[in-house]
C-alpha cells in the first residue's frame, strides 16, 4: 500500500517538473488534475496540485451546511459567476485526503455543482475554481456531530 | 454490475438541471472492519454527462465523496426530450452507464 502511494507520488513529482519545464502545459498535463492529487494528504500539497494558491474571490460561493448531523453525507455545492469557469474543486481541508471531487466545466455548462461529501470532523470546506486560467477560491466552516470517515 | 444510476433532467427556462443518484459503496479505503483489517478502497473514479454526444460535465471523484454519490449540475442548450448519458468508472474496473430524457 506504501509502494503505491510512494510511487504516485513521485509520478506527481514528475509531472510538477515536466510542467516547469514547459514540456507539456498544464492543460495537456490535466484532465481537470491528476489522479494522485486526490491521495495527497495535506492541504498545501492538494492545492499545489490545484494548481497553487487561489485568490480568495467573493464571485465564488461555497455552499455547506453550518452543522452537519450525519459526516457520512454532507451536501455541498459550489458556485461561479466568474467568466470563463472551467474547473471546480472541493476540498475537505482535515479529512485524510483533503481534495475530494474535481468538475470540468466545458462551455455552455453553469459553473454550479451539487454533491455530497464525507467529513472526518468540524472542517473547513474549499471550492477552489479555474477561470480564465486562474484560480480562485471560497471557503467556509462546517461543523460535523458524528464523524463520516469510520476509524 | 452496479444497480441503475437514478437521472432526472428537467428544463427550466435556458437551463436544463441534471441530478443523478449513482448506486455505490464508496469505499475511501480509509476505513477498518470489526477485526481491525483495513477494507479495500471501493469508489467511483470518472463521472462523465454527455448531451447529444457532447460532454457537458466531467467529474472526478474521490473516496470522499458519499456512499450512493449524488451530483447536480445545469447546463444550457437542452431541449425537451434530448438524451442525457451518464457514465461513470469505478477504481475496480467497474463501469455504468445510464440514460434519460429532458423533461
Amino acid at each position: 500500500m506504501n509502494h503505491s502511494r510512494r510511487a504516485a507520488i513521485k509520478t506527481t513529482g514528475a509531472l510538477a517538473t515536466l510542467v516547469s519545464l514547459g514540456v507539456i502545459t498544464q492543460s495537456q498535463a490535466q484532465a481537470a488534475v491528476d489522479r494522485a492529487a486526490f491521495d495527497l494528504k495535506t492541504l498545501d500539497d492538494a492545492l499545489k496540485a490545484v494548481g497553487g494558491k487561489p485568490a480568495t474571490s467573493d464571485q465564488v460561493t461555497v455552499v455547506s451546511p453550518d452543522i452537519a448531523e450525519n459526516g457520512a453525507v454532507v451536501p455541498v455545492g459550489a458556485t461561479s459567476k466568474l467568466p470563463n469557469t472551467t474547473e471546480i474543486f472541493l476540498i475537505v481541508e482535515k479529512n485524510p485526503m483533503p481534495l475530494s471531487c474535481g468538475f470540468t466545466i466545458p462551455a455552455g455548462t453553469v459553473a454550479e455543482v451539487q454533491t455530497r461529501l464525507k467529513m472526518g470532523q468540524s472542517t473547513n470546506v474549499i471550492a477552489v475554481v479555474k477561470a480564465d486560467g486562474k484560480l480562485y477560491s471560497a471557503t467556509k466552516e462546517t461543523k460535523v456531530t458524528l464523524g463520516g470517515c469510520g476509524g | 454490475m452496479a444497480d441503475p444510476m437514478r437521472i432526472r433532467a428537467a428544463l427550466s427556462g435556458e437551463e436544463t438541471t441534471v441530478r443523478v443518484l449513482m448506486s455505490h459503496p464508496m469505499e475511501p479505503g480509509t476505513r477498518k472492519d470489526a477485526s481491525g483489517n483495513t477494507i479495500p478502497a471501493h469508489f467511483i473514479r470518472d463521472v462523465e454527462a454527455t448531451h447529444n454526444g457532447k460532454t457537458v460535465l466531467k467529474a472526478q471523484f474521490s473516496g470522499s465523496v458519499s456512499q450512493n454519490p449524488f451530483l447536480s449540475f445545469k447546463f444550457k442548450g437542452g431541449a425537451k426530450g434530448d438524451k442525457i448519458v451518464v457514465k461513470w468508472s469505478d477504481n475496480k474496473g467497474d463501469s455504468r452507464t445510464d440514460e434519460a430524457a429532458i423533461a
